[in-house]
């Protein structure tokens, strides 16, 4: 997967149960992380003072905050799915964090798929932020993808929106 | 220093158990959605999506510019500062009123599950309102004892359509060994 990137627009049958996605590597500096809480308006001290971050939350350096995780993960999901791909829910659970000098690793595959009442496709992907052989983040996220090249999820609205 | 333990954790006063199930602190956002924080966040992520820096796809999917749906708690944390506030204003406040009422010092947020609903327009005046769902029973991990809990926070629009909802679990926590103070 190439940096910045965003492939054309996924379709709903273009995807197979077990799959998986490129994998996507990010290098975290202090900037990643700093640049990230402010992005997402976070001002608290663990995630831009280092000495806060090791006295007072016991962690070895500042690290990326819980709403950049999240924009983290959906622009991996989306770099994938194109702008056609509209999030519908998003879980994840945070084991460990991850700091400055980490070398973060995106991956996912493809858990499930469903056409719901609706008519509306949907893909459950299984994510994992690894850092090493450790899986820092997980995450399972729901996706709404066009059936075909008429179709499109962001007009979805009310009862034919079942995220 | 004391060895503090699992057993000295304060129980869940009766006031804080009533807050379960309350909305509280419904507020609207200190400003409407803008493209400064949209861009910043899609830099902050290098995301390229189209929907968010090319306003002829915005037009063509989504009937004009849109917010990623991530940052839907970026729109109800209050700026660090601002005129005539003698007191710091802190996001997702009923987290912080638990860690006071619970006598938890420190907290980490442990997993989160976002629901999306109608996106979020640029121009949007957001509305947050937070609403305690659970408080655990003691649990000690390896950052410390002390209690988890669960604050979903909904988001709606100035039509009141919902925008979103977004839940999260916390835990707060004393680090093993350390004193009460």
């Amino acid at each position: 997967m190439t940096r910045g990137a965003v492939v054309e627009r996924l379709l709903y049958g273009d995807v197979v149960v077990g799959g998986a996605l490129p994998v996507l590597g990010i290098d975290v500096t202090a900037t990643t992380v700093v640049l990230g809480a402010l992005a997402s308006r976070d001002w608290r001290p663990m995630h831009h003072d280092r000495d806060f971050a090791i006295q007072r939350n016991g962690t070895r350096d500042i690290f990326l905050n819980t709403p950049n995780q999240a924009a983290w993960f959906e622009r991996y999901v989306t770099d994938w799915t194109g702008p056609t791909g509209r999030l519908g829910r998003m879980t994840f659970h945070m084991n460990t964090p991850v700091f400055p000098g980490d070398h973060m690793a995106f991956m996912a595959t493809v858990d499930g798929t469903e056409i719901d009442g609706a008519g509306c496709g949907w893909i459950t992907l299984d994510v994992v932020l690894r850092v090493g052989d450790v899986t820092n983040t997980a995450c399972t996220t729901r996706v709404a993808l066009p059936l075909d090249k008429d179709d499109n999820p962001w007009t979805r609205r009310g009862d034919a929106w079942r995220p | 220093m004391s060895n503090s333990s699992i057993t000295e954790l304060i129980p869940v006063p009766d006031e804080v158990t009533a807050r379960i199930g309350l909305i509280q602190y419904e507020v609207e956002g200190g400003f409407p959605v803008e493209n400064g924080y949209v861009w910043t966040t899609c830099a902050s992520v290098e995301n390229a999506n189209p929907l968010f820096w090319n306003e002829t796809v915005a037009n063509e999917l989504t009937n004009g510019p849109i917010a990623p749906p991530t940052m839907l708690s970026v729109w109800f944390r209050p700026h660090h500062w601002s005129p005539g506030r003698i007191e710091s204003a802190v996001p997702l406040q009923a987290h912080f009123d638990l860690k006071d009422a619970l006598d938890l010092p420190e907290a980490i947020i442990s997993s989160n599950t976002n629901t999306f609903h109608e996106p979020v327009r640029i121009g949007d005046r957001v509305r947050s309102r937070q609403i305690l769902r659970s408080i655990s029973e003691p649990k000690t991990t390896k950052l410390g004892y002390g209690r988890f809990w669960t604050i979903d926070v909904e988001y709606l629009n100035q039509k009141d359509s919902l925008l979103g909802v977004e839940s999260y679990t916390a835990f707060g926590y004393r680090r093993l060994g350390g004193d009460r103070s």
